[in-house]
């Protein structure tokens, strides 16, 4: 576990219970991990069944957002959107903070030499305008969902990288890294038991907005076309048709849309909402 | 300030070196010959006439010579030719579209910090009230807000809805015959929704900076000094308080550039504006390698110019950096 047992009941949660918007948040993801979960169950229609005689029908109550160049359900394509947009956060953050806390770890652990080249590595990075560098490499690749997220992943790891090097440096003055060292524990054992679990929580308000960022980042390569391929339902392929179709069918642009400003602006809210309660500064 | 820039440019060689290194490897550790991408377009084409690209193009040679002569290449700004049907150089392609991709961001610089500048002192200065309270819904929501998807709304509500705006390109056709304030008029029309846009992105952020640079400096002594001696509190915020809170914005500003030029392929796509941005989507479409090498180092290269700049203004902006170890 991430957080001491006793530090999350006594002190995290609380905190985060008083945050009004952070719950809101916390409770939109719930809200979409169970909607992804369940989307077979709860939506009306097959997304990819095509209907060619309600194309391009307006909201009504059969088709509550609308179907779309085909005659397939909006509504139904959204909610299957939503598994493509959560599965893509998870991993891509999950690969990106992999990275970024073992190298974040090796640099601050190590200093000198390693850390001066890893940081420089970091710098490098840096200088490429992320989305180019996404791009381009998804250029000479097929198009797959796994692609997307490996290279998501793996553009994006410098920012967890720095953090948790900031946070292993002070750790590794402790009194008990000292203490560790005198009992004869390996520096991979330092490293990953002792260092590890005390500069974890930076990286957990990362890890919350990064999923914001990857699901921003994925809808809009697959709102270029380059993302997630139809008919598999995405919400940037959506909007894709939504920008073919803008001036007759305005429900195709609007609701994928909302989808993931409603997302992304949950996961922002919970993202914020863990920072100030794991940090000791705020005020009360 | 002499050996603190010298030291500067000097660091600037190895993060060029770096990366040339990882453009390199991109393109080409990425699975795929770029010549079969070539080919892929044209299935006629023979196995001698792949040979032959091959060659053209170094492929046959090691990894490292391919390396070196591509950097080799690179220092005297030669980076290949395209590999689309009209075969021009890159450097060519991308110097036509850089101005158009610069100047766009500029103006979108330039309206971005002159709204956040006020937004975040607005906040800061009536912190918790319901000012406050409604700039921080804003940049949460602004955060959130897909660029893609706003460019896509603006284009129903102005361009097809009320029909005020031009949706696409920078000029109406034949509008230079029009004389220069009527093809002005036009080319502003044209910009307005690609400007907005391309500065909402980092609006948001930027104002929440701005607010938590200005809160940090109000809880500063000299301002409480400053409120002491009696000084009007308008001086105190904007003479006082203001100038020492503009000063991280600076580097922010360096820092913003990756994003302001990744940014411009999905404005510049959705507007169908000619910058480099299109000019780098049409590139990956086509699998034209020459031109998505070329962007991508040229788009890196100016991100360190970018931030090199940033610090020295800095640098110039604070003597404590001026005058420090350096």
């Amino acid at each position: 576990m991430v957080l001491k047992y006793t530090y999350f009941y006594s002190i995290f949660w609380p905190r985060l219970k008083r945050n009004k918007l952070a719950l809101v948040g916390g409770v939109v993801v719930l809200a979409l991990f169970l909607i992804s979960l369940m989307a077979p169950l709860i939506s009306p229609y097959d997304p990819n069944e095509i209907n060619a005689w309600h194309v391009l029908s307006a909201p009504s109550w059969q088709h509550w957002f609308g179907t779309d160049e085909l005659g397939r359900d909006v509504f139904s394509r959204v909610l299957y959107g939503a598994r493509i947009s959560l599965k893509v956060g998870f991993v891509a953050v999950g690969i990106a903070v992999s990275i970024g806390t073992v190298i974040g770890l090796l640099s601050g652990y190590y200093s000198g030499l390693v850390d001066a080249t890893l940081m420089r590595l970091v710098d490098i990075m840096l200088c490429f305008p992320a989305f180019f560098l996404i791009l381009a490499v998804i250029t000479f690749l097929e198009p797959s969902i796994w692609y997307i997220m490996m290279v998501i992943g793996l553009t994006g790891w410098m920012g967890v990288a720095r953090l948790v090097r900031a946070e292993t440096l002070s750790i590794r003055e402790m009194d008990y890294i000292l203490a560790a060292r005198c009992i004869g524990c390996s520096n991979a054992r330092i490293i990953f038991r002792h260092i590890l679990p005390n500069a974890i929580s930076p990286v957990l308000v990362a890890a919350t907005l990064g999923v914001a960022g990857a699901i921003l980042t994925e809808s809009a390569l697959s709102f270029l076309g380059i993302g997630v391929q139809p008919p598999t339902p995405s919400w940037g392929n959506i909007l894709t048709s939504g920008k073919d179709y803008i001036e007759f069918a305005w429900w195709l642009s609007l609701f994928p849309g909302l989808a993931i400003l409603m997302t992304v602006l949950a996961y922002n809210l919970l993202g914020e909402g863990i920072r100030d309660a794991l940090d000791p500064r705020v005020k009360r | 300030m002499t050996s603190y820039l010298l030291k500067r440019i000097l660091m600037l060689i190895p993060l060029m070196i770096g990366i040339t290194l990882i453009t390199f490897s991109v393109i080409h550790l990425a699975p795929g010959e770029p010549v079969e991408m070539q080919m892929a377009m044209n299935p006629k084409v023979g196995k001698e006439a792949r040979e032959r690209l091959t060659k053209f193009y170094g492929l046959d040679k090691p990894l490292h010579e391919q390396y070196f002569s591509w950097v080799g290449k690179l220092a005297k700004l030669d980076l290949g030719r395209s590999f689309s049907s009209d075969g021009r150089p890159v450097l060519d392609k991308i110097k036509e579209r850089l101005p158009v991709t610069i100047s766009l961001n500029v103006v979108a610089l330039v309206l971005e910090f002159g709204l956040a500048i006020p937004i975040g002192i607005l906040a800061a200065t009536r912190r918790d009230t319901w000012l406050d309270k409604g700039i921080t819904v804003f940049v949460f929501v602004g955060f959130a807000v897909p660029t893609f998807w706003l460019a896509l709304l603006l284009m129903y509500f102005f361009g097809v809805k009320l029909g005020w705006l031009p949706i696409s390109g920078l000029h109406t056709l034949g509008s230079d015959n029009w004389g220069t304030i009527p093809y002005l008029w036009d080319l502003a029309k044209h910009l307005i929704m690609p400007v907005m846009v391309a500065s909402f992105g980092s609006l948001a952020g930027l104002s929440r900076y701005m607010r938590s640079a200005m809160l940090n400096v109000i809880s500063q002594d000299y301002i409480t000094t400053a409120r002491a001696k009696g000084l009007p509190e308008s001086v105190v915020i904007y003479i006082h308080a203001l100038r020492n809170a503009l000063l991280p914005l600076i580097t922010l500003l360096g820092f913003s550039i990756p994003g302001l030029i990744g940014g411009s392929v999905i404005f510049e796509t959705i507007y169908a504006i000619p910058g480099m941005g299109q000019l780098f989507y049409q590139g990956v479409m086509s699998r034209d390698y020459p031109v998505v090498m070329g962007i991508l180092v040229i788009g890196a290269f100016l991100t360190l110019i970018g931030n090199l700049a940033a610090d020295l203004c800095y640098a110039v902006a604070d003597p404590r950096i001026r005058h420090g170890e350096g």
